[in-house]
Order: C-alpha cells, then sequence, then structure tokens
C-alpha cells in the first residue's frame, strides 16, 4: 500500500514539475535559512567548560553612587568590580577557588633578530585561574598565590604564542620580553580558547581565538602594562586603577555545590551592608551571583545582528510553511473528483489521508535534502565572515538530523490540513457535480 | 465588474483564500520592516565622515623606547613621511573616525555644570585641519602658539589648559541653536575654551545614535603619548605606493616600534561597516526571497484555479463574455484577496516594529512605508496572476461542452 501511495504520489507530483519544482525550492530555502541560523546560534551558545561550568560564579557588587535623575537611566551593572572588593573578595576566600582578572595587551619583543616586535592579547589574572577554569597544561603549571604577592615575573603561553617565540618545544624556564620587563614561563597551555572567551568582558571579541598569555595581576599593576576593557570611574578625586571608585575587574569564583553557592550569596549581601557602614555601596543591597551559562546569557554574547538573522530565517521559513499548505490545498481539492471516486469504490478516509499524507512527505523529503545543501552552503558563508564566531559555524550530527526531522516534521505538518480536508470530500456531491 | 459572483466564488474557497491572505500579510509585515532596516542602515553607511576619504593613508606607531620624548619622536617622523615623494600633507591625530579611540568629554556651557552632552575630543598636530580635508565653514584654523602637548601622562591635563576648539555644525546647533557659535565659550575641562572655528562634519570615532554622531571637538593639543596615528593625505592613485613605503620609511629611523593599521582610510571605513553590509545583503536576500515566495504561492493557486475553472470559464464565454472580461475578472479576485491580506498586514507590520524597537533599537517605522509596501504587493499580486489570468482569458468557448 505505502509503495503504491508512493508511486500514485511522484506521478502526481509529475504533473505539475514547475510547481512542485517551486514548493521543494521554497521549502528547501526556508530550511535551509533556519537551520544555517539556528546551527550558528547553537554552536555559539554551547558550554565554553563542559561538566566544570556549574560550579563557576560571577559575583556582582555595585558600589556606584545613587542615579543621579530619574529621566536618564543607567546602564545595568556590568559585573565589575573595583581593585579594593576584588581583593576583599580575594583574600577573604570564601569561595572554593577564586580569582580577579582583567585583559590586556603587550608588546612582545622576541629574543630573535629575525622577528620584529608584536602586540599579543593576554590576560593579568590572580594565581587560582588555572585550576579554577581547568585550563589544560601541555607542560609546567601556573603559579601561586606567594608569587601574586610577590608580583613575580612568571608568565603562562598559550600555545600559538609558545610556537611563535620556541618552536614547538614547551619554553618551560626560558625568558619572554614584554614591554621592558623579562619573564620566566612557567607553564605552556594546551590550545586553551575556551568558546566564547567566556571569563572576559564579553563583546564583540568574545569568539575566537584570543588571549595567547598570562601573568599576575599585580605584577601587571605594578608594571604599568596596558589594560583594555571597560574603566568606569564615577565621583571627584584620581581615577586610578587602585581607587575604591573605578570598577574594571573582572571575579570568578568555583562553588562545588548549590549550598556553598547560597552561603556566598549571604556572603555577598552582608560584605556589602559591612561596606555601607563605611560610606560606600550606597545603593541599596542587592548582591548577586551569576552562573556561567546565565552570566553569558544576561551579558548578550550573541551579537544581535545574529539573532535578528535567526528572527529573518524562521519568519522566511513562517511565510513558505503556509505557501505549501495553500498550494497543497488547493492542489488536493482540485482532486476532489479522483478522491469521490476512489471513496465510492471503497477507500476510507484514512486511506485518501494517507495518500495525501505520503505525497506531502515526499515534497518534505525532498525539500530537506535541499535544505540540508543550502544550510551547508549558508554556514560556508558564515564562515567567510571575518568574525570570531565564523570558524565556529560547522554542522555537527545532531544540528543535521535536526535540519532533516525539522525539514520532514515541517512538510508533513504543512501537509496534515490538506489532506484532511481532502479526505473530508463528500463523495456524492462531487460525483454528482461531476 | 460585479463584486457579487466574484464575492460568492471566493466564499468556496475560504480556506484556501484565507491562507493566501495571510501569507501576503505576514509578507507585507515582514518586508515593509526589513526595507526599513535596509533604509536604516544604509543611511547609517552613508554618512559622510567629514575628511578627505580618498586622499587619506593612516598607519599607528607605538613607540617602544620608554625614556625618548613623543613630541620629539612625532616631529621627526612627521618630517620624514612628508619627503615620501606624493604626499602633499601629514599630521599625527589620537583619533578618527572609525578609528574606535574615542576620548569623550562632558561639554557644558558654563563653569561646573553637569550636562548630559557629550563631544569627542580630536587632537592633532599642526596642520591637522588641512591633512584630513575638514571644511571649514566659519571661522579660522588654529594658530601656531595656540598649540600645547595633551599631557597625557597626567590624565590628559592639556583639556584643562586649551585656549580655543575648532566644533562641528551639529554640535554648534546642538550647544547654541539659532546663533553663530563663533567666540562663545564651552567647558570641556576645567576652563573656559573660546569656539574660534565652525567645520562641517566630522565623524565619531565609534558611532552611536544618530543624532550625535557627529558631536566632535578639535583641539590644537599635540599627541605626546608613545601611541600615535600618522595621517597622509596624497593623490587616491598614490595611496598604494605610500602606502607601502610608510613602514620602511619609519623603521630607517627608529626600528624600536610597532607599526599597526598601515591602511587606506577607505580600508577604514569598509572595515567599520563590514557587518553592516553583510546585514544588507541579507536583509536584501529575504526581502527578496519572500516576495518571490508569495509571488509562487499566487501563481501557483491562480493556476489551479484556472484549470479548475475551465468548464464555467467555456461556459461564460459561450454566452458572451469577452477574453477581456475573464482576464479582468482574475485580476480583480486577486486584487480582492490580496487586499484582504494587506489591511491585518499593515498592522501586523507596526506590531512587528515595536517588538524589534523594543529588541533591536530600530527607530519607528514611517506611516509612509505601510501605503508603500501595500502598493508593491498588490503590484506584485497583479504580474504573478497575469500569467494564469491570460491562460484563462485563452480558453475557447468550446469549453462549455466539454466535461473536465
Amino acid at each position: 500500500m505505502f509503495g503504491y501511495y508512493f508511486a500514485l504520489a511522484l506521478r502526481s507530483l509529475k504533473r505539475s514539475k514547475v510547481l512542485t519544482a517551486l514548493m521543494i525550492l521554497a521549502i528547501g530555502l526556508g530550511i535551509g535559512a533556519s537551520m544555517t541560523m539556528i546551527t550558528v546560534l547553537h554552536v555559539m551558545s554551547g558550554d565554553p567548560l563542559p561538566g566544570h561550568s556549574a560550579q563557576l560564579f560571577v559575583p556582582q557588587l555595585d558600589a556606584r553612587p545613587l542615579e543621579r535623575s530619574k529621566t536618564t537611566k543607567d546602564s545595568a551593572p556590568n559585573g565589575n568590580l573595583t581593585w579594593p572588593d576584588a581583593m576583599n573578595l580575594l583574600r577573604t576566600h570564601r569561595a572554593d577557588r577564586q580569582a580577579a582578572m582583567v585583559a590586556g595587551s603587550v608588546p612582545i619583543r622576541p629574543a630573535q633578530a629575525s622577528l620584529r616586535p608584536f602586540f599579543q592579547p593576554g590576560h593579568y589574572v590572580t594565581a587560582d585561574f588555572f585550576s579554577m577554569f581547568d585550563a589544560p597544561f601541555r607542560a609546567g603549571g601556573g603559579w601561586t598565590a606567594e608569587d601574586d604577592e610577590q608580583r613575580a615575573r612568571v608568565i603562562v603561553l598559550n600555545a600559538e604564542l609558545n610556537r611563535k617565540l620556541f618552536g614547538d618545544t614547551p619554553g618551560i624556564g626560558r625568558t619572554v620580553r614584554l614591554k621592558n620587563t623579562d619573564f620566566r614561563v612557567v607553564g605552556v597551555l594546551d590550545e586553551w580558547y575556551p568558546q566564547p572567551t567566556f571569563y572576559a568582558q564579553v563583546n564583540d571579541r568574545s569568539f575566537g581565538k584570543t588571549d595567547q598569555f598570562f601573568l599576575p595581576l599585580q605584577t601587571a599593576l605594578e608594571l604599568q602594562f596596558d589594560f583594555s576593557g571597560n574603566f568606569m570611574c564615577w565621583g571627584n578625586g584620581a581615577g586610578g586603577r587602585t581607587s575604591d571608585h573605578c570598577t574594571w575587574l573582572q571575579f570568578w569564583v568555583q562553588l562545588d555545590n548549590p549550598a556553598k553557592a547560597h552561603a556566598y550569596q549571604d556572603f555577598l549581601g552582608d560584605y556589602w551592608r559591612e561596606q555601607q557602614t563605611h560610606g560606600r555601596f550606597p545603593r541599596p543591597v542587592n548582591a548577586q551571583l551569576y552562573g556561567l551559562m546565565d552570566w553569558l546569557t544576561k551579558q548578550q554574547v550573541i551579537p544581535s545582528d545574529l539573532r535578528l538573522q535567526l528572527w529573518l530565517a524562521l519568519g522566511f521559513l513562517g511565510v513558505c510553511m503556509v505557501n505549501i499548505v495553500g498550494l497543497l490545498l488547493a492542489k488536493f481539492l482540485r482532486r476532489s473528483g479522483e478522491v469521490s471516486v476512489r471513496r465510492a469504490l471503497g477507500a476510507q478516509r484514512r486511506d485518501i489521508f494517507l495518500q495525501f499524507g505520503i505525497e506531502s512527505a515526499v515534497i518534505g523529503v525532498a525539500g530537506g535534502v535541499l535544505g540540508l545543501v543550502i544550510a551547508e552552503l549558508g554556514l560556508w558563508s558564515v564562515r567567510q565572515r571575518p568574525d570570531g564566531y565564523a570558524q565556529l559555524a560547522q554542522m555537527d550530527a545532531a544540528m543535521l538530523l535536526g535540519t532533516f526531522m525539522l525539514a520532514v516534521f515541517a512538510s508533513v505538518l504543512a501537509g496534515l490540513l490538506p489532506a484532511w480536508r481532502a479526505c473530508r470530500v463528500t463523495p456524492a456531491l462531487q460525483l454528482k457535480t461531476q | 465588474m460585479p463584486l457579487r459572483p466574484l464575492l460568492a466564488s471566493l466564499t468556496r474557497h475560504k480556506l484556501t483564500v484565507l491562507l493566501l491572505a495571510l501569507q501576503v500579510g505576514l509578507t507585507c509585515a515582514i518586508v515593509c520592516n526589513v526595507v526599513f532596516m535596509i533604509v536604516n542602515r544604509t543611511a547609517q553607511m552613508r554618512q559622510p565622515s567629514g575628511v578627505a576619504e580618498d586622499e587619506l593613508v593612516t598607519i599607528d606607531s607605538i613607540g617602544l623606547d620608554e625614556g625618548e620624548n613623543p613630541l620629539a619622536r612625532h616631529a621627526a617622523d612627521l618630517a620624514a613621511l612628508r619627503n615620501i615623494p606624493g604626499v602633499t600633507a601629514v599630521a599625527a591625530v589620537d583619533a578618527l573616525p572609525f578609528n574606535g579611540n574615542d576620548w569623550s568629554n562632558g561639554i557644558a556651557t558654563t563653569p561646573n555644570a553637569d550636562t548630559d552632552l557629550t563631544a569627542t575630543a580630536c587632537n592633532g598636530t599642526h596642520g591637522e585641519l588641512g591633512t584630513l580635508g575638514l571644511h571649514l565653514l566659519e571661522g579660522r584654523d588654529f594658530l601656531p602658539d595656540e598649540y600645547l602637548p595633551m599631557d597625557s601622562a597626567h590624565d590628559w591635563a592639556g583639556i584643562n589648559h586649551v585656549p580655543v576648539t575648532i566644533i562641528t555644525q551639529a554640535l554648534a546647533e546642538r550647544l547654541f541653536p539659532g546663533q553663530s557659535a563663533l567666540g562663545k565659550v564651552i567647558y570641556p575641562g576645567d576652563n573656559p575654551v573660546r569656539i574660534v572655528g565652525v567645520v562641517d562634519h566630522l565623524l565619531r570615532p565609534h558611532l552611536r545614535e544618530a543624532a550625535s554622531n557627529d558631536y566632535s571637538t578639535l583641539f590644537p593639543m599635540l599627541p605626546d603619548s608613545n601611541d600615535v596615528t600618522y595621517v597622509l593625505r596624497t593623490a587616491p592613485q598614490e595611496r598604494e605606493r605610500v602606502l607601502k613605503q610608510i613602514a620602511d620609511v619609519l623603521n630607517q629611523l627608529d626600528g624600536n616600534r610597532i607599526l599597526r593599521q598601515a591602511q587606506t582610510f577607505s580600508q577604514l571605513r569598509a572595515d567599520f561597516f563590514r557587518r553592516n553590509r553583510t546585514m544588507i545583503g541579507l536583509l536584501l536576500a529575504a526581502a527578496a526571497g519572500l516576495l518571490f515566495v508569495t509571488a509562487l504561492g499566487i501563481a501557483g493557486l491562480a493556476s489551479f484555479w484556472v484549470q479548475q475553472r475551465r468548464r464555467s470559464i467555456g461556459i461564460r464565454r459561450a454566452i458572451g463574455a469577452t477574453r477581456n472580461d475573464i482576464l479582468c475578472y482574475f485580476q480583480a479576485e486577486n486584487f480582492l484577496i490580496v487586499g484582504g491580506g494587506i489591511v491585518p498586514g499593515m498592522l501586523l507590520a507596526y506590531a512587528l516594529n515595536l517588538w524589534l524597537m523594543t529588541h533591536y533599537e530600530l527607530p519607528r517605522l514611517p506611516f509612509l512605508y505601510l501605503p508603500i509596501g501595500a502598493a508593491l504587493l498588490w503590484l506584485l499580486g497583479q504580474c504573478a496572476v497575469l500569467g494564469p489570468a491570460l491562460r484563462a482569458a485563452a480558453v475557447p468557448p468550446v469549453m462549455a461542452t466539454r466535461a473536465d
């Protein structure tokens, strides 16, 4: 029966070749565009540290003064801390692990005469950074809290910079000259580029290979290295890096279970109240603790243009679907005569429904195959963009299957209403009017 | 054209008509907003920067030698760059349109006033105006004795001592509506600064809301940090050649530096708007795709109906209807269906715009887009139905005597 209906469907589709081709094209375009964007957003909203992200949190303390006027709403706090607050949280050591960090860019001056000095982006971090984020070392390791306090001249290189400076062997123990200071390499990371670079300030460079080195935060401050990222001050007085009215540091904590997370949130509230007794934190107590994935969502790590592109693709798919439903409906109803004859000869409604259902599924499968091709083309075009996320735009097995399922599901859904209408045709009435 | 039989016939295909109208409505809503977004982004990309874009070449130089005097370094570099054949003018600056290096100050017209108005400070060496090709509308250029260092080592304290400024017309109009800004005083820092000139445009290094994009102030302050941008002016066809020479000239003078962003100003602008161009391309493709699919739906449905109604068309022809009547019938039918979609479509377009306004910072859809969108879809419908309608008109009266 199935084979017979399949043959009938092919015969019927062949009768109006152009229209069938256009229907397949429409569904293919809709599916292809949607799946391209769904895939891009799917890979971009992936977990940067699978299995580890549930224990990582961002504490948010808003030390800013009260809003100046009700008419100009100031922006939501961006999670950055002042130097004194970050150091207090670091020293009270209430979390299982904690680290303060900030992005920076420094000139690197290779020893080889063949290489000219060049700038590299990196991060200034505190000791717990590597163990907290489970950063994989190819050789060596991080540094200790004592190194932090002593402003040690030590550095951890990421794989790419190590290759550039020392070739394929890890340059442990060797010297790298940054700006005007020599640093000793204590660790080399194994191509560690979490996507997105969740621990940094969220901006349009959150995806792609970014940080090539890590060195102690206090050392960078002492040497007056250049910091990058948002640096916001308020009030009067000198707005230095260590002042208590300039926010610029990111802070992460590791809390191994929900009870600890709860306790840490209470601790943050207490800290806020305690600071209020010192005349700081004038706003009402509102200490927040965000989980890693919540934090990325809140900071909108996915650029709004991409979200708009997804909505555009889905809107397009929607219009294509309505289009297919209309066309199939007209097509099936035109065959009311044929349906009536079959019904009069003993076919049941369910048979008619199955017959037309199969016909729309054939269109769906063909559209799905075309959609896959178009989605691959679309992803290829996304990979040509010079944005950091471009290289992530690959279709995995789950998305491949998803595309196909979506195509078949969409077209069967589109065929449902027309097939249902067709099997409701009253045979007697139709036959009489013929 | 009597409407009654037309409507009667449409009621026999209620569901199909409803679906087609729904499709037209959705298309109308999406296309109106998409076109609006395209127009918006194009307008953003078209903003005049105020500089002679076809004639500029820029390079960033970051000196690594801590001990050197940046002012002397820049002067020596500029002298060498000026000697490159084909270069007509050079300047060292700290900010350029699109380069992202934005130092904005609150601009008040009275001392110590709180202000929401900010403007970018653009600073450079003597001759910056001429090198960038800024167009002075009134007033004069800075005089050589008005220049002083920015004092970047001490929180850019130069802003508190600079005597004069040149501002853009947009800023002048915002500060002193309806009056000439010449000779007036602003407070970008602690002390009053007199306006001595007004230029037509100078776009800020970052773009924000449309109104404030052109709020710039030029100060006669010399960049005095290790990090500086050199701008060279040359003939458009000489730019590539000059670009190749710059690095060698600077490195010969002093190799202890890092050179970045050696590019023509045209490249700078193109890079700045790269994402916008991708987005415009996608929006265009989406609009074209939607219109195509909708035209396809209209044409497909019409051709089904023509096939279905061959006999009744034959009967109408046999009892006296002309080919033209049949053609008009199908065109009118389409006009009604599309019209039925457009009315809710326009409401939907408006709703969609409201949603976009809250989520994507799009301005309000101007009313004019709705009638234009409606006319476009009507036209599209009429064109799409023309083929099937002509085929219907060609049905011979003898069909009346035949079964389907």
